[in-house]
């Protein structure tokens, strides 16, 4: 999966779990939680959604690098590059 | 219409889920009504057969009215049997036939527009020579009320709900405000050790840590836990927590989990989970909404480090929690870092006082350093 592809998959959940936020305008370089309303609940909601849809195991050590949209898909990226 | 909070007065029926002659149990959603606070789902609180649905789709109607009638069991069929509610048909539109020149209405109907505020410059007639009859003004009025609010209107109601059961509190609750330093660190670190082996799905947040220590620690000083109504206190045997939770787009409900103290840590994590999906996508319960004991505030995820709450009427206390943060904490002589949590406690001085509130506060930080036990 290309790195605009794994953005595209993790916006989408992103919408799933604040459907109010609109997807277009996230800075990915920016903390979710400093661009719109993103508590704890959504965030473990959302960590538990990327593991779902990639099959990733998330601990929870490593929750920081999940805050930003970029910080995701780098992470999924090693993730995945990792099992194959 | 159940009341779903102190600051509800009408609510509006969007939709029926049941009918005459269906057999309905206690706690089945049976209606959907639209509140300043959203949509919610009503439940019966009686078993039996529907007999009669006494509220129309799209009426508006105050809080105590009678929706439906229901049967129980056993309970002979109210004499004689009540005549099938018409349901209003929707007389077929014929062509209306335009009259060049001014629209033709006749004077009942353009008194009962203004009464219902309704534009008569939209409306078509139906009657003799496309004449707007009393009929055409409350058709037009019934399609505006099921027109669903905008944001904006909505936002406004809800502020003004909010603002109302406020108001309400701060006039009539004699609050009193107690806070307390809680170290947080047996409990953090049982948490991460907790989480450490828990797979994602099943992990908890330290919310439900807090939350099950008030519902126990208020088992010991029950006074906080229940209502004040008509000039007493009425403490409750159960104990449901209200926890406030946002609403993107500035709302706030506090719907409870109920039996908070009985109930395991994952059993509370996965109804708090619950909860906030519906409180976000607006299909709470009418129990839910109605029946919390007592309420939790936990803005620490604001970064509030400590929040004087304002009681949700006719509760009697509050619990407020800021956020966990490492800070310097003094330990047999020394001062360490510790990750610490600001409780506070705002009371109903009617229903208990400060020494009693203090003891609260005490239990809740002695049920905290045994995380394990909760």
């Amino acid at each position: 999966m290309t790195a605009a592809q794994l953005k595209a998959t993790v916006l989408k959940l992103l919408g799933t779990i604040a459907p109010d936020v609109e997807l277009d305008s996230v800075n990915p370089e920016v903390p979710f939680r400093d661009q719109f309303d993103f508590d704890s609940m959504d965030f473990l909601n959302f960590a538990i959604a990327l593991h779902k849809a990639f099959k990733v195991d998330i601990p929870e050590a490593d929750y920081p690098r999940l805050a930003t949209l970029n910080g995701c898909v780098g992470y999924l990226q090693e993730g995945l590059a990792g099992r194959s | 219409m159940p009341s779903l909070g102190s600051d509800m007065e009408a609510g509006t029926l969007v939709e029926w889920l049941i009918k005459p002659g269906d057999i309905v149990k206690r706690g089945d959603i049976v209606a959907v009504v639209e509140t300043q606070k959203g949509a919610i789902d009503v439940e019966t609180f009686e078993a039996g057969v529907v007999e009669q649905i006494l509220v129309p789709v799209g009426e508006k109607v105050p809080v105590g009215a009678v929706l439906a009638l229901i049967r129980s069991e056993g309970e002979a069929a109210a004499a004689p049997p009540p005549a099938p509610v018409p349901v209003p048909e929707r007389p077929q539109p014929q062509a209306p036939i335009v009259t060049p020149g001014r629209a033709r209405i006749s004077p009942a109907a353009r008194k009962h527009a203004g009464e219902l505020g309704v534009d008569l410059a939209g409306l078509t007639g139906t009657g003799p020579g496309g004449a707007v009859t009393l009929d055409d003004v409350e058709r037009a009025a019934q399609s505006a009320k099921l027109k669903p609010p905008t944001a904006a209107e909505r936002h406004a109601a809800m502020r003004q709900a909010i603002g109302a059961a406020m108001a309400r509190s701060k006039r009539e609750i004699p609050h009193y405000y107690l806070g307390t330093t809680i170290d947080m660190s047996r409990a953090m670190a049982w948490l991460q050790t907790e989480n450490e082996r828990r797979p994602i799905t099943e992990r908890l947040l330290h919310a439900v840590l807090l939350l099950k220590a008030v519902a126990l620690a208020v088992r010991q000083v029950p006074e906080l836990n229940g209502f004040w109504i008509n000039g007493e206190s009425r403490p409750s045997q159960d104990v449901h927590v209200g926890m406030g939770i946002s609403l993107r787009g500035g709302g706030l409900v506090a719907p409870a989990l109920h039996q908070a103290d009985s109930r395991s840590l994952d059993e509370l994590m996965a109804g708090l989970r619950d909860l906030v999906q519906r409180a976000r996508t607006g299909s709470l319960r009418s129990s839910e909404l109605s029946d919390a004991t007592l309420t939790i505030t936990h803005l620490g995820e604001q970064g509030v480090d400590t929040v004087y709450g304002i009681i949700y009427p006719p509760r009697v206390a509050l619990v407020g929690f800021g956020r966990v943060l490492e800070r310097p904490w003094s330990v047999n002589g020394k001062i360490e870092s510790r990750p610490l949590l600001q409780a506070t406690l705002a009371a109903d001085h009617r229903a208990s006082n400060g020494h009693r509130g203090g003891l609260f506060l005490t239990a809740l930080d002695r049920l905290l350093q045994e995380p394990e036990k909760l």
